[in-house]
């Protein structure tokens, strides 16, 4: 299925769910990223109960403390 | 609103001439006050545009002394400086940029116990600061005073920031919550930034605050810009403010506290 990826389209197996895309996307951290799934924030305990569809749209948003 | 010197109107002639800033949008820029919280590799070009751009008050909030190792990106700051405290060593460049700009310092740290008071008094807000339990203060400060701000981010090659705009636009809060854990995400002096990334993103912030000064463009409102300085690839993810948000909801803050302390960068 085609998923949209922090704006890339990108061809993934159909039926992943959330926290296995943050596998197969490597995000280092998974509990230290903000998920935006079609325009709305992801609560963290909320990630598993969620599988992705064709053509969702899915930002990943890192935290970024310096400054100094 | 003040008439301007011959020597006001020379020096800000480049911005006079634009179309969207005009003598009016000078007079609103030298009428304002911006506080710039943190003297460091955001801090440092903040403050020096501001200046050169003419705000009328600057603040500065630091409560640290110039390191040698700061000297890498925070160009505020000169090798003679070392050790000097680093609002005293901001604000006599910046004087010297801009004699017209009133600076005030704050040789502090900021806490629950004092940013409210500081915030109040200024119509714009820059975190420059170096740690989530600063950032997450700042946001919630300005949520309950109202004070528009300015977030920024940087890490290795990367930058993030967003103006937040409190009961109209989301927030810090809105996007990420709350603080990670102590030592869950690298920071600056763990992982490394490039100097010259401070210096993009603390010119974004400056622009974007000289921007809601004069009332001109679009902020970055309900959206975060983030860049990579390796791809030079710049995105905006865009949002929404969340009702449930912790700080800025329906049910948010309503008062301040102090986050555990998180200390990232102890020394520099």
């Amino acid at each position: 299925m085609k998923l949209t990826i922090n704006g890339e389209s990108k061809e993934i197996k159909d039926g992943i769910s959330l926290p296995e895309l943050l596998v197969i996307e490597n995000v280092e951290q998974p509990d230290m990223v903000s998920v935006q799934l079609n325009d709305e924030f992801v609560r963290q305990d909320e990630h598993k109960g969620i599988t992705l569809k064709e053509n969702d749209s899915i930002n990943f948003l890192y935290f970024m403390g310096g400054g100094a | 609103m003040r008439e301007f010197s011959d020597e006001e109107l020379e020096r800000y002639s480049r911005h006079i001439i634009l179309q969207d800033v005009g003598i009016e949008g000078q007079e609103k820029i030298a009428n304002s006050k911006v506080l710039v919280i943190g003297a460091g590799g955001l801090g440092s070009p903040v403050a020096l545009y501001l200046a050169a751009a003419g705000v009328g008050e600057i603040g500065i909030v630091d409560g640290d002394v110039v390191d040698l190792s700061n000297l890498q990106r925070q160009v505020i700051h000169t090798t003679a400086d070392v050790n000097v405290p680093k609002v005293l060593s901001a604000k006599a460049k910046m004087e010297a940029i801009n004699p017209n700009v009133k600076v005030t310092v704050y040789q502090k740290f900021l806490d629950a116990s004092n940013i409210l008071d500081i915030v109040k008094g200024y119509d714009f807000v820059i975190d420059g600061t170096d740690n989530f339990s600063s950032k997450f203060l700042i946001n919630d400060a300005c949520v309950l005073a109202n004070v528009p701000y300015s977030h920024g981010g940087i890490l290795r090659f990367g930058g993030q920031t967003m103006t937040v705009k409190p009961k109209e636009s989301a927030c810090y809060a809105c996007v990420f919550d709350s603080p990670p854990p102590a030592n869950a995400i690298p920071t600056c002096s763990s992982a490394g930034i490039l100097g010259a990334v401070a210096g993009m993103l603390g010119t974004i912030q400056a622009a974007e605050a000289l921007k809601y000064i004069v009332g001109v463009g679009e902020p970055l409102y309900n959206r975060l810009l983030t860049f990579d300085a390796k791809t030079m690839n710049f995105r905006n993810v865009n949002f929404k403010k969340n009702p449930k948000c912790r700080v800025c909801g329906e049910h948010g803050i309503k008062e301040i506290k102090d986050y555990e302390a998180v200390v990232c960068e102890a020394k520099l």
